[in-house]
């Protein structure tokens, strides 16, 4: 028998080797999947695996605000509306509520007023929200009880929560009805100062009391924090302090005359003033139905040193429940089995049903048993693992576009032959966002509203080709802009009607929009005085240009803009700096030429107009007006258009306000993107809707069409590697023969 | 050796010290308690008010350094530098800035991800290198050494990006063997380690085999190496009984100073591979100006430093009787 432990003879080697061997073939050319990142007991679930880049920073509903947050909170908490997922334009439904909540306009002697009250005549706009009946909370331990009725989770000590990282590890739930006091409690929580809600400084603008509200908690805060600061004497450290014993404050003692409480399931929002959009800011999280009971359990020392606070853990009514919370790898939602049943739209835009978005019609949502996000932060391997098929849907980086997408003699957009093999579909929609470039109008040499300064900025606009910007710098995935207003708000003109004269005329013959010449942009430049791109003096024209680019793209960015303005004989003087930086130099007028983006946070020209408004000026009322535009004509209608329903009428003060701002010439409208999403063939129900984030309820999966695709794409290959080995043995023989013959020759030599 | 390790960890104190201020002046001169209010707070509707409560609610109201409004203890205390470094010294890490996480417990999560490929990496890592360099020692002078060594300088010259892009395309997606990238937890995380743990490994051959083969070359000219060899010895067993034994000073210094940072992690590897571990964690709070994880990561990085150093002199008592402590 032969010892293993002492490789002496010839089957002490090559026993192991012949095991190894063995083992390696059984191991890895089974057909299975080597590099299936998924546990084999999900094989065939009917789980949508998709990724997120950046952990959420907030899962609060009073305090996410972005869309890489709302991803997850807008499949578990529920605010009172939603956008119908199928119909365009854009156009609010109900989610939790009975009706979407008409306002009803009162003056300032209480006298009801019509609906198309004039907004300098309404003194109280109250929306009287009705909501549903018997919907219920996920399973949650904030509402567990224990024998006696009392709250079995809120005097927690470290000992309780041995073994406990999460909130599915507690042994006890609970849920209850979801009533009027829970919307109520969460404005509330809006002006709660520990919270830091990002819309309170909007919303206490239009809510009725909500900044007084506000200064009432913080007044508490306040002297909370002076009472233990007294107590604690030089030692005090308000960090380690709240962090052992959070402030818990009592929203009750203090009034909040704008949110009423009619019965269990009906409250009213009352406004100072006429403000139509407020209906949007309903379909928003800050609005969705938080219960008491988690702020009593969340506000727990022991429970905030475990990391369990409502910041990662939400209570919802939504159609999923945060299962697993694990940001630095992967977030797992669930179905709520409490969900209280919404049925999958019956009618769609035409097309739809031919599309087959209107199959399911009917069928009880969600259709997905779990949601699982991996954290990929590097775009390879997140692309590497869609076409794998490991995720079911993906963007396109730059990196990864040529690959998965061409474009036709016409520009139409499809996804490559490669792709077209697996099956994989490219979805394409306009964002309501805007990437604009804009001119500081304080300024002395580019701002004002001169013909001259006017004449200025409209040469730049013409020189700045955004169509080989867009063509360039985003694979052509942007549409040029002509005003503020992306497609698909209310307002927005395409065709001839639509474009900017100042920039563009219109070519009948190819029926499309063509750029005027930079020699036009060059007489328009003279009249403005710098003929060439210098002064009366002879010295040239210097612009400088803010922008907080970084990465790959920054400085063939900036070297197009340079280039650009060249071409007009202006000399442009790049000033990148970081974005904290470029946000000071925003915030204090620092600067002449700039870049920004909008994103809307709903379909109304309004959200788009704001940012020209005077009264929004960065640099006066630190707003989003950064270009510190202030034309008494456009504010004027502003405020009408502002508070007008969508109607003939307003699409003529929008139609004035567009011609003003295109004359004027404060940005260069830039472009709106165009989002291209890619979904496997075993996805269904697939249609973008920029403005809705609950959307994952709506989709549906083939899992077991997933499975035989994976199986099919993902066969281990080895034989490259036996030969990459076999050719580093081979190679190395010579050596080792010359070596070997070497040392002998030195043991026989005398 | 205990009175020297104890003199060691004295002299340790007013480095730790001398970081924490070091670290607080640079992140407070390039990046203000406005800016991290404005980073954390997002883009959309960030007035001045609520920058200043934001600083209000997590004490970077406060002077740096000196309060003047306060007298007594409290000119010190009352400071940001006082109240948020102060506590590191008992290893109270506090609150991360950007989403008030528990930094202590987010660090004891983490750091397992991070051993898990760390470890491995580092011990086959080391075995590797130490073979390659003995094979070229072994075969010196043949064309097997010299294109050896020229493969290792070719390989040392390669970005460590090349090597984690290029291993995730080869042995990821061309050959199905890994997965691209992920990670599970428990054994289940052993198939997500592989492929990392192989690309760092490859990735430090070039280096690891260059310095190790100097070191044994050097060694293998030396007279007790003659003297072994006089005595008939095989080449084999010259040199890895007693070349390799003989060389472990230089080998050390370069080994055990390192030990102490695995549980650190690798800042890209981690995050090319989508693996939870402190070099992710310490990647993301710079990119996001968390200046509270920023401070504990510095602090922890300087305490490991010190251990590492500490580490290396005891590892020289063990390999060579002639090293004392002084």
């Amino acid at each position: 028998m032969t010892d293993f432990r002492y490789p002496g003879g010839a089957a002490g080697i090559y026993y192991p080797i012949a095991l190894g061997l063995v083992c390696f073939l059984l191991i890895f050319t089974g057909g299975c999947r080597l590099n299936d990142p998924y546990r084999a007991t999900e094989r065939g679930k009917n789980i949508f695996y998709t990724t997120f880049n950046e952990p959420p920073k907030h899962l609060d509903p009073a305090r996410a605000y972005s869309s890489d947050e709302y991803d997850f909170l807008g499949q578990i908490y529920e605010p009172p509306l939603q956008y119908h997922y199928l119909i365009r334009p854009y156009t609010l439904v109900p989610l939790t509520t009975e009706a979407v909540p008409s306002p009803v306009y009162f003056d300032k002697s209480g006298k009801r007023l019509p609906d198309n009250a004039m907004p300098e005549k309404v003194y109280r706009a109250v929306y009287e929200i009705k909501i549903k009946r018997g919907v219920k909370y996920q399973e949650h331990p904030a509402f567990a009880k224990g024998p006696d009725g009392a709250p079995l989770y809120t005097r927690l000590r470290e000992a309780d929560l041995d073994g406990i990282t999460q909130i599915s590890d507690f042994p006890k739930k609970g849920t209850r009805e979801v009533v009027s006091d829970d919307y109520i409690y969460e404005i509330m929580r809006l002006a709660d100062p520990q919270i830091e809600s990002p819309v309170l400084s909007i919303l206490e603008k239009y809510i009725l009391g909500l900044k007084g509200y506000e200064e009432a908690l913080r007044a508490d805060l306040n002297e909370v924090r002076a009472k233990r600061k007294e107590a604690a004497g030089a030692a005090y450290n308000q960090e380690l302090d709240e962090k052992a014993n959070p402030v818990a404050l009592d929203y009750k003692k203090h009034p909040l005359p704008g949110v009423e409480k009619i019965d269990d399931y009906t409250f009213r929002i009352t406004l100072n003033t006429k403000y139509p959009q407020f209906v949007y800011w309903l379909a928003m999280p800050f609005f969705s139905p938080v219960p008491e009971e988690a702020h009593a359990f969340y506000k727990q020392g022991v429970l905030a040193d475990k990391n369990i606070t409502i910041d990662r853990f939400p209570v919802g009514t939504g159609p999923y429940m945060m299962a697993v919370y694990n940001p630095n790898m992967e977030i797992i939602l669930e179905k709520n089995p409490n969900f209280h049943g919404e049925r999958y739209p019956a009618t769609g835009e035409a097309g739809d049903a031919g599309k087959g978005l209107l199959k399911d019609a009917g069928g009880a949502l969600p259709f997905i048993d779990r949601i699982v996000f991996k954290l990929e932060k590097e775009a390879i391997p997140r692309w590497n693992k869609f076409l794998q098929g490991y995720y079911d849907n993906s963007g396109i980086t730059s990196d990864s576009f040529d690959q998965a997408v061409t474009v036709s003699a016409v520009g139409r957009a499809d996804v490559t032959e490669a792709m077209r093999e697996k099956g994989i579909r490219l979805l394409t929609s306009v964002r309501p966002s805007s990437f604009y470039s804009g001119f500081n109008m304080l300024d002395e040499t580019v701002g004002g509203y001169a013909p001259a300064r006017q004449k200025l900025r409209e040469a730049v606009s013409i020189a700045l080709d955004y169509e080989e910007f867009i063509e360039i710098f985003t694979n052509g995935r942007g549409i040029p802009a002509m005003s503020p207003i992306p497609p698909g708000i209310f307002g927005y003109a395409g065709g001839e009607d639509g474009i900017n004269p100042y920039v563009y005329d219109w070519d009948a013959s190819r029926n499309k929009p063509v750029r005027k010449s930079i020699e036009y942009a060059r007489k328009l430049l003279e009249e403005a005085g710098y003929p060439g791109g210098r002064d009366k003096e002879g010295r040239p024209l210097v612009i400088t240009f803010d922008n907080p680019w970084t990465g790959a793209d920054a400085t063939p960015m900036i070297n197009w803009y340079m280039k650009r303005f060249r071409l007009l004989g202006i000399q442009l003087e790049n000033r990148t700096t970081d974005y904290n930086r470029f946000q000071e130099k925003m915030l204090k007028g620092n600067f002449q030429f700039f870049t920004w983006g909008w994103n809307a946070d709903y379909p109304d020209p309004e959200n788009f107009f704001f940012l020209l408004a005077g009264s929004n000026s960065k640099v006066k009322y630190q707003g989003e007006n950064v270009a510190n535009y202030s034309d008494p004509e456009f504010d004027r209608f502003f405020r009408i258009m502002e508070n007008m329903d969508n109607s003939p009428e307003r699409l003529k003060v929008i139609r004035r306000m567009t011609a003003i701002v295109q004359k004027d010439a404060p940005w260069l409208f830039g472009y709106h993107p165009v989002s291209f999403g890619l979904f496997h063939s075993w996805v269904g129900n697939v249609k973008p809707n920029a403005m809705a984030n609950n959307t994952m309820k709506y989709l549906r999966l083939d899992p077991a069409q997933r499975e035989s695709q994976r199986d099919e794409w993902n066969g281990p290959n080895f034989w490259p590697l036996i030969v990459v080995a076999a050719l580093f043995i081979i190679g190395s023989v010579p050596a080792v023969i010359s070596t070997r013959r070497k040392r002998e020759a030195g043991r026989k030599r005398p | 050796m205990l009175t020297y390790i104890i003199r060691r960890i004295l002299y340790a104190v007013p480095i730790v010290i001398g970081v924490n201020v070091l670290t607080a002046v640079l992140f407070f001169y390039v990046n203000t308690p406005d800016d991290m209010a404005r980073k954390t707070l997002g883009e959309k509707n960030v007035t001045p008010a609520a920058i200043e409560n934001w600083k209000r609610d997590h004490g970077y109201n406060l002077p740096t350094f000196l309060n003047a409004k306060e007298t007594g203890v409290s000119t010190v205390t009352q400071t940001i530098f006082f109240q948020k470094s102060v506590p590191l010294l008992w290893f109270d890490f506090g609150r991360s800035d950007r989403n008030n996480i528990d930094i202590g417990g987010e660090i004891k999560k983490r750091m397992w991800a991070s051993l898990a490929v760390s470890i491995p990496m580092f011990l086959i890592g080391i075995l590797i290198d130490l073979t390659f360099a003995m094979i070229l020692a072994y075969y010196r002078g043949t064309y097997l050494d010299i294109w050896g060594v020229v493969l290792a300088v070719i390989m040392m010259s390669v970005s460590t990006l090349f090597y984690i892009i290029g291993g995730q395309f080869v042995l990821g997606k061309v050959l199905k063997m890994f997965p691209v990238s992920g990670y599970d937890t428990g054994l289940y995380s052993v198939k997500f380690v592989i492929l990392p743990v192989i690309i760092g490994i490859i990735g430090g051959i070039g280096v690891g085999v260059r310095f190790y083969r100097t070191v044994f070359l050097e060694e293998i000219n030396k007279d007790y190496i003659r003297t072994a060899r006089a005595k008939g010895l095989s080449e084999a067993r010259v040199l890895f009984k007693h070349a390799l034994k003989n060389a472990m000073i230089p080998v050390l210094t370069n080994v055990v100073v390192s030990i102490p940072f695995l549980f650190y992690g690798s800042l890209i590897m981690e995050t090319f591979f989508a693996i939870p571990g402190l070099g992710n964690f310490t990647i993301d709070a710079i990119q996001s100006q968390d200046f509270a994880i920023v401070r504990s990561m510095v602090y922890l990085g300087s305490i490991l430093y010190i251990i590492g150093l500490i580490l290396t002199d005891i590892s020289y008592t063990l390999v060579d009787p002639r090293v004392r402590f002084e």
